[in-house]
């Protein structure tokens, strides 16, 4: 393709020029093809406004009569016009098509077969749910970070619980805003294994822009063992100290919003922390999951994204250490 | 043309008895004087320089806020701005300009000022009216900047999407001045339309039939009917949206079954047409530099005309195309995707015809003639990246991402500040009996231009990269951290730009070369008057032969007598052909419209804190506007004499 000097100056897990999946590249393909043709109307035009400029421009100041237009001329301008005109007009008709053309492609894949994907928009991050087979007890709840078989056809299912919210990972394909009142579908497909970023694309309030998450494409083997881990519920803390970090859990704020399976915390306000050391952001793409950020984040979340709904947690810090190592059991 | 033939309907004082009409003129036609005289002033070029002035002090407002922005988005994981305070300065910024800015500077204080001197006549129709919207427009200005001072500016975008502006996640009071901010400019906004549509159909000097309007007439009186029907939409949504929030309505409460998606259709079928209802003065603005400067008739004045109506009437068909996101069925998305390429094809005619007009003219090259250069260079850029907006695939990746951000700054400042800046070089003589320098206004023209597009054009390449719009912040792993920066610096030149034309201005005033009535040598009629105009317009009303007024006068082109020079007495004309049919009065200077403006502010302000301040305030507006419509007994009883003759 002509275009390929264009799509490497545009890397990384966030653009719509690096696709991964049949959607993205569509679109690409027809984002260049417009690029292409308005690029060159636009050289041309202001090619012929230089040249206009350039041959006529009045040299010796102010020209103080009025021309008087030749009708021959006159003429052949309007020819000239015209002619323009309806090449724009057909220029138009193809871009057009074209993006018909491209809608119905984007559309297309078999929905019939599709792994299906809940995603609720919070502010400021995203519910995830697995419905799969539509059994209860094989659902997976999990926030901000959603695995996909590579190749799969994946149907994401998508509202919002408060405000609206737009769900958008460039690379796979373009946004669809999650609505209060409204449920909208988005069909993807991921190609290429590794992690795609995405991130809110609507104004949601006052963190709108830490509101990520990533999408991990990973073997139907890894899914599966990936899937299966996330079905269990948290591992009985080992160490003393990891039981005393629980202790720590249950008795603080935390138990109000969040939930830990396999123990008494059942909140839903915010994310599921069942699998917490699993993930490998925290924050809706926020922070990297390290200790020392979680630390910063229970201590006083409001000072990394204030406004944030997680209250600060004073406490010793012997129990933030053991509260600590207890989510780092949560794998 | 020639020197003779302009000088006859020029307003030249050579006689005795001219001086003695002028100084009669003169002295009915006056503003009030002293301080409570300024708040009388009735005058359409008076309110006219209001509105320039004003709006554009709102404009450097929202260009220091962008500042603002500029400076928090130069750092990744910037804390210099709190999220709260920088949502605030992002509403403000668009808020201010869109509705502080540029309807008011494009359509109401060019319209105000100009199209009555275009169309011949003495003042606008509805003088007091016209008065009674600046006041408005000026109080809701100044109650949006008072409330920013007082941390209770509006936080939820220009667009204020329910549920987030709705009365569970908008505390406070900022979500209901933003929706009053909107109440008191769309007032304003509806009133000068009614004044423009009714100036132009019934004032017009006669012969300017309606092939013989000028352009910039044109355009204003398509963007006063698209004011009268755009409105609407922004005056439902945002008086639902005020209910909502403090009369417990549900209009957009999706629990008990209200749509969030109402809002958008409202807001949008407003929004949309609001575009071109800042872009077609622009386009309007282009149409008058390019035939004065290329010393020639603009081509294609009927395809030119034809492509503003019907850009006017496709503006309405395109709202949806801000909401391919929300999941609207494909039918319709292929309906709006259709409509709004196809409005590339009266903006390609407007191109093409302007093209032909500097081909085959002889352009010459002054400051307003390369800022219209620089608006070809810069919008049509964004008239491009607008086919890419339009085409849903691709909407759905640059929607709400720098590159939209891109998209509308190159469309707006390129559709209409680009033009707005070759309007103030090309009029300011007339406004201000000064010419502007020209050393200093290429100065300027540069560093804007340069400074803009490196301001802007990165926004591409950011949105391509996946950065989104309205973000306080960004990850500095992103990518997007250098092109942020640049950014940043080309607002400097931006602001030097800028600096320097307010520079240009301030001397200019004070001591540049005196302006003669016609320094352009230009068709236009308001060229026919001294700079700057009167208080009268025109010592003698004038005739028109063709679409440039002076340049298509006959030797012997006849001026209008016989008027009332004692009454403030006008020509009415005929909307097609443009025969006279009458003569009217024009009201007299008065205060009450300023009290109803002051009384009015007090309504809208109270009714966001209490509901019942509509109709406790109506009480003093009853007041105000019987004050105001008061008639004297010598004004009825000549208007009565006017009748009978006008029947017989």
């Amino acid at each position: 393709m002509i275009f390929s000097f264009i799509s490497p100056m545009f890397p990384g897990h966030q653009t719509p020029l690096s696709p991964v999946g049949p959607q993205a590249r569509h679109i690409e393909h027809n984002l260049l093809l417009i690029f292409s043709i308005t690029s060159i109307v636009y050289v041309i035009v202001i090619a012929v406004l230089a040249y206009g400029v350039v041959r006529n421009h009045a040299r010796e100041g102010f020209v103080p009569h009025t021309l008087v237009e030749d009708p021959e001329i006159e003429r052949k301008a309007t020819w000239i016009v015209g002619a323009a005109l309806g090449l724009t007009i057909i220029l138009l008709l193809v871009m057009m098509v074209s993006s018909f053309y491209t809608s119905h492609s984007t559309a297309v894949l078999a929905q019939a077969q599709a792994i299906k994907i809940d995603v609720y928009g919070h502010q400021w991050w995203w519910e995830v749910e697995y419905p799969i087979n539509e059994q209860p007890y094989r659902m997976v709840r999990t926030a901000n970070e959603i695995h996909v078989p590579v190749g799969a056809v994946v149907t994401i299912h998508a509202t919002s619980r408060d405000v609206i919210h737009s769900f958008w990972a460039p690379n796979i394909h373009g946004k669809k805003d999650l609505l209060p009142g409204y449920e909208n579908d988005l069909t993807i497909q991921v190609d290429q294994p590794g992690t795609w970023r995405g991130q809110c694309a609507e104004f949601c309030g006052l963190q709108h822009a830490h509101m990520a998450f990533d999408i991990v494409a990973q073997s139907r083997e890894d899914f599966d063992r990936w899937y299966e881990q996330q079905l269990s519920p948290a591992p009985e803390p080992a160490s003393s100290q990891a039981i005393h970090g629980r202790e720590v859990f249950l008795t603080h704020a935390c138990v109000m919003c969040h939930t830990i399976r396999g123990t008494t915390a059942g909140a839903t306000v915010g994310p599921d922390l069942t699998h917490l050391a699993s993930r490998s952001m925290i924050a809706a793409g926020t922070l990297k999951n390290t200790r020392g950020n979680l630390a910063g984040w229970i201590s006083n979340a409001q000072s990394i994204k204030p406004g944030v709904r997680m209250p600060p947690n004073p406490m010793p810090s012997s129990d933030l250490n053991d509260l600590l190592a207890y989510l780092e059991t949560l794998r | 043309m020639s020197e003779q033939r302009a000088a006859l309907i020029e307003q030249t004082i050579s006689t005795a008895e001219e001086a003695e009409r002028a100084r009669n003129l003169e002295r009915i036609w006056a503003e009030p004087k002293g301080f409570i005289g300024w708040f009388k002033a009735v005058h359409h070029t008076t309110i006219g320089k209001r509105y320039m002035v004003t709006a554009f002090a709102f404009f450097l407002a929202g260009g220091l806020l962008a500042g603002a922005m500029r400076l928090q988005l130069a750092f990744p994981e910037s804390h210099l701005m709190s999220p709260d305070l920088y949502n605030q300065i992002f509403t403000m910024h668009g808020s201010i300009m869109m509705f502080l800015f540029a309807v008011p500077m494009m359509f109401e204080a060019l319209a105000v000022y100009f199209v009555p001197l275009m169309v011949g006549t003495r003042n606008i129709a509805f003088p007091r009216l016209n008065a009674f919207s600046y006041y408005l427009f000026l109080f809701g200005g100044l109650m949006l900047f008072a409330f920013f001072f007082v941390n209770s500016g509006p936080d939820r975008g220009w667009f204020a999407y329910v549920p987030l502006s709705g009365p569970d996640y908008g505390a406070g009071k900022r979500a209901d001045i933003w929706a009053q901010l909107i109440t008191f400019t769309e007032v304003s906004a509806l009133a000068v339309a009614v004044e423009v549509i009714v100036t132009v159909f019934k004032l017009r000097a006669p012969g300017m039939s309606l092939n013989r309007i000028p352009i910039f007439v044109w355009g204003q009186v398509v963007v006063a009917f698209m004011v009268i029907f755009a409105m609407p939409g922004v005056v439902v949504s945002s008086t639902m949206l005020l209910l909502d929030r403090t009369a417990s309505t549900q209009f957009f409460n999706p629990a008990v079954g209200g749509d969030v998606l109402l809002f958008q259709h409202l807001f949008w079928w407003f929004g949309h047409p609001e575009v071109y209802i800042i872009f077609l003065p622009g386009t309007a603005i282009v149409s008058t530099i390019v035939a004065t400067f290329s010393r020639r008739h603009v081509f294609g004045y009927m395809a030119l005309v034809l492509s503003l109506i019907a850009t006017g009437f496709v503006a309405f068909g395109l709202w949806v195309h801000h909401m391919f996101a929300t999941g609207i069925p494909q039918m319709s998305e292929a309906f709006f995707t259709a409509a709004s390429m196809m409005i590339a094809i009266p903006a390609g005619a407007q191109i093409f015809c302007w093209l032909a007009t500097i081909v085959t003219g002889k352009p010459v090259l002054k400051t307003p003639m390369w800022w219209v250069l620089g608006f070809f260079f810069v919008f049509i850029i964004g008239g491009m990246t607008g086919i890419f907006v339009a085409s849903v695939p691709v909407d759905l990746q640059v929607h709400d991402t720098y590159f939209v951000v891109a998209h509308f700054h190159y469309v707006l400042i390129g559709g209409a500040v680009f033009p707005l800046f070759g309007a103030f070089a090309y009029w300011f003589p007339k406004i201000t009996g000064r010419m502007l320098s020209e050393r200093i206004g290429m100065w300027s023209f540069w560093l804007f231009t340069i400074g803009f597009n490196i301001t802007f054009f990165p926004m591409h390449i950011l949105g391509l990269r996946g950065m989104p719009r309205r973000v306080y912040t960004y990850p500095a792993d992103a990518g997007w951290t250098v092109l942020n920066q640049i950014q940043s610096c080309g607002y400097l030149l931006l602001f030097a730009g800028v600096s320097l034309f307010l520079w240009n201005v301030w001397t200019s005033l004070r001591r540049g070369e005196a302006a003669p009535p016609n320094p352009w040598q230009a068709g236009g009629l308001e060229w026919a008057t001294d700079s700057p105009p009167r208080a009268y317009n025109f010592l003698n009303l004038p005739t028109v032969n063709g679409s440039e007024a002076l340049w298509d006068a006959l030797p012997d082109q006849p001026v209008i007598s016989g008027l009332h020079e004692d009454v403030r007495e006008i020509v009415t004309t005929r909307i097609h052909d443009a025969e006279p049919d009458g003569r009217d009065e024009l009201p007299e200077p008065s205060i009450w419209p300023f009290i109803a403006a002051v009384v009015t502010t007090a309504l809208f302000i109270g009714s966001i804190f209490r509901p019942i301040a509509v109709s406790i305030g109506a009480i003093p507006l009853a007041i105000a506007l019987i004050g105001w419509f008061w008639p004297t007994r010598e004004e009825s009883e000549r208007r009565r004499r006017r009748d009978i003759w006008q029947k017989s």
